[in-house]
């Protein structure tokens, strides 16, 4: 199929229907009501479910209800609305019901602001519901790798029956890019027989539930789902390198939009002499720490910088991967101020000054 | 031929298929087990048990899946009705049906239940109330009775402070679009048939594609009325009839609604 250009919001959402995932609930907020909006109008075309919720309270209990079914179900929403949803996503994560997640950040604590941020890492990687559960996470850096990513989390969510988040900083959602989708949508995906809700026919009743009262059984849930964690951290481990080579002094890393504004930097840089390069994390949970490590602990790298859009959330995961064998230094901007390339430029230089004495 | 004993025998005593051969949690003299039974009967009557998932609340009825023999779903605290919401829309061929407590209806889940009433969403809301949070050990509930006591008023519900008993069928009747809204109790025999009958017709509604159906069902709570089962069934008539009256607030309607 011929590029398009896309606003990053609509891709998203077209995205999702490109992998058979016709049914959404959504409640609006900015900066991702587009996807919101774009769906009213498709969904009817392709015969599909939307409906817009009273609350991501509810919106994401829908999604608990409608994941029940088999069928391939999403929400879009924005850090506080993500919170809210954190209720229902301990229980999909809990009862092993597959779904799709996008969280379009925007600055918090709080109401926070509406501008680009990636403040919400710690509660997407982290858990931010209650319980022993982990999400799949995955940042795009472009439209078309949201595009992209879009449909590998359904995948992704029906290996594992697990809720997977995708995470883009407001950028990603407002920008316009060149896309690619598939040729054509695929068929909506039947209900999967062997655990869905679909009638006790000729069979057992089914019951779709994340309650275990004897704490042996619940325990034992919960190392189930450990080991299915377990099997991510070895199956889905996605990063991408930039000019990462053998003579490099320093490693950035890097994720989402904000990689892209450390690629700037590393190329003016590398025209001024310095020798670095870019290790960008594509899942961030699973995080890419084996390969961080790796690569930071090369011959000639002398430290790390991590960049965010927060005040130091990923850095603790690269500090984590390190284990201590080079320093990690951090520099990121908050509350919708975008870090420039010459911002990271100068920190560097100064690293420079520091790492070469 | 059956001899209209064996009719009666049949009815009073024959397990449902659409309830399960287990010993139930509930203490003696709850009539949870009675309002599940009913629900069993009208699933049974209408042939529905093989399409048909049921929502399951927090509260005593947490374990309600463990008693009904079909497909169920065990919800967040009031949450049912936004499950019950997104099962429904993408399985309209299916029969669904929420059960939940006065705590969780009334109180938690109140943003749920008014929004999925107020879109008419199909499916059925049995809802159980028994002034008080059971599960928990005896709170006050939003539906508790001016004066009644409970552990956390201890002096009982002082309607200054805590407002007066939320009474769900009415304030939901105030929507256009709901199809039925019915309180009854199962207090005794009479009125567990009427029950039965509300019952059956919120899930006839369904079959016939009619928007949502709320029943509300009175029910005893002695353990944490602090009383015992019989005085629990004069309790219902005496104290609570005079602030949930039974009745249809709004009836089954002829489908123009939505
Ligand atoms: C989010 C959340 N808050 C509180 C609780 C604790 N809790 C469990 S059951 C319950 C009250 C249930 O009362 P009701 O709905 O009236 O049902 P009953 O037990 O009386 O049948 C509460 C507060 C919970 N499980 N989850
Ligand atoms: S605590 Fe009350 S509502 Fe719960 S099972 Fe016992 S009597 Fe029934």
């Amino acid at each position: 199929m011929a590029k398009v250009l896309m606003k990053g919001n609509e891709a998203i959402a077209e995205a999702a229907l490109r992998a058979g995932a016709n049914n959404y609930f959504c409640y609006p907020i900015t900066p991702q009501t587009e996807v919101a909006e774009y769906m009213a109008k498709r969904m009817p075309e392709v015969g599909g479910v939307f409906l817009q919720g009273e609350s991501e309270v509810a919106v994401g209990n829908m999604i608990f209800g409608a994941a029940a079914t088999g069928k391939r179900v999403f929400t879009t929403s924005s850090s506080p609305g993500i919170s809210l949803m954190q209720e229902s996503i301990s229980y999909m994560a809990g009862a092993q019901l597959p779904c799709v997640i996008v969280n379009i950040m925007r600055g918090g604590p709080g109401l926070g602001g509406i501008l680009p941020a990636q403040s919400d890492y710690f509660q997407a990687v982290k858990g931010g519901g209650h319980g022993d559960y982990r999400l799949l996470v995955l940042a795009p850096s472009t439209v078309q790798e949201a595009v992209d990513l879009m449909i590998l989390s359904f995948d992704l969510a029906d290996k594992y029956r697990n809720p997977v988040m995708m995470i883009g900083d407001g950028m990603i959602g407002q920008m316009m890019e060149a896309v690619e989708f598939p040729d054509k949508d695929a068929d909506p995906k039947p209900p999967d027989e062997s655990w869905a809700a679909t009638g006790a026919k000729d069979r057992k009743p089914r019951i779709i539930k994340s309650l275990f009262l004897d704490p042996v059984k619940l325990e034992e849930n919960s190392w189930l789902l450990h080991e299915k964690y377990e099997r991510m951290k070895k199956e889905e481990v996605r990063f991408e390198l930039y000019k990462v080579k053998p003579e490099n002094e320093f490693m950035i890393v890097s994720y989402g939009t904000m990689a892209r504004i450390c690629q700037t930097a590393i190329d003016e840089l590398e025209e001024e002499g310095v020798s670095i390069g870019l290790f960008r994390p594509i899942s961030l949970f699973p995080f890419p720490s084996t390969q961080i490590l790796e690569e930071a602990t090369k011959e000639n790298v002398k430290a790390l910088l991590t960049v965010e859009m927060s005040t130091a959330q990923m850095m603790e995961d690269v500090v984590m991967a390190v284990v201590g064998n080079r320093p990690v230094e951090f520099y990121g901007r908050c509350g919708g101020i975008v870090p420039t390339p010459e911002e990271v430029k100068e920190k560097i230089l100064e690293m420079q000054k520091t790492y070469s004495k | 031929m059956k001899t209209e004993e064996q009719d009666i025998q049949r009815s009073a005593f024959v397990r449902p298929d659409s309830m399960t051969d287990v010993v139930t949690h509930y203490c003696p003299g709850c009539t949870h087990g009675v309002i599940h039974r009913l629900v069993a009967e009208a699933i049974d009557d209408l042939g529905l048990r093989e399409r048909t998932v049921g929502v399951a609340p927090v509260g005593c009825s947490v374990l309600a899946y463990n008693y009904f023999n079909c497909d169920f779903l065990e919800a967040p605290h009031g949450r049912a009705p936004a499950l019950g919401t997104g099962f429904k829309r993408l399985r309209p061929d299916m029969i669904v049906f929420t059960y939940q407590g006065d705590g969780d209806l009334a109180s938690i889940g109140m943003g749920e239940i008014i929004h999925a009433a107020n879109r008419g969403e199909k499916f059925t809301a049995i809802f159980v109330n028994n002034a008080i949070y059971g599960m928990t050990g005896g709170q006050m509930a939003p539906t508790t009775l001016p004066m009644q006591i409970t552990t956390t008023c201890p002096t009982g519900r002082d309607m200054n402070e805590t407002g007066h008993p939320i009474k769900i069928s009415e304030l939901l009747s105030t929507l256009t679009t709901p199809s039925y809204i019915e309180r009854v109790s199962v207090h005794s025999p009479q009125h567990i048939l009427k029950a039965k009958k509300a019952i059956r017709q919120a899930f006839q509604n369904q079959v016939d594609d009619k928007c949502f159906s709320l029943i509300e069902v009175l029910s005893t709570c002695p353990t944490n009325w602090g009383i015992t089962p019989t005085e629990a069934t004069s309790w219902v008539e005496d104290q609570m009839f005079k602030f949930f009256p039974l009745g249809c607030f709004k009836r089954p309607d002829d489908g123009k609604v939505k």
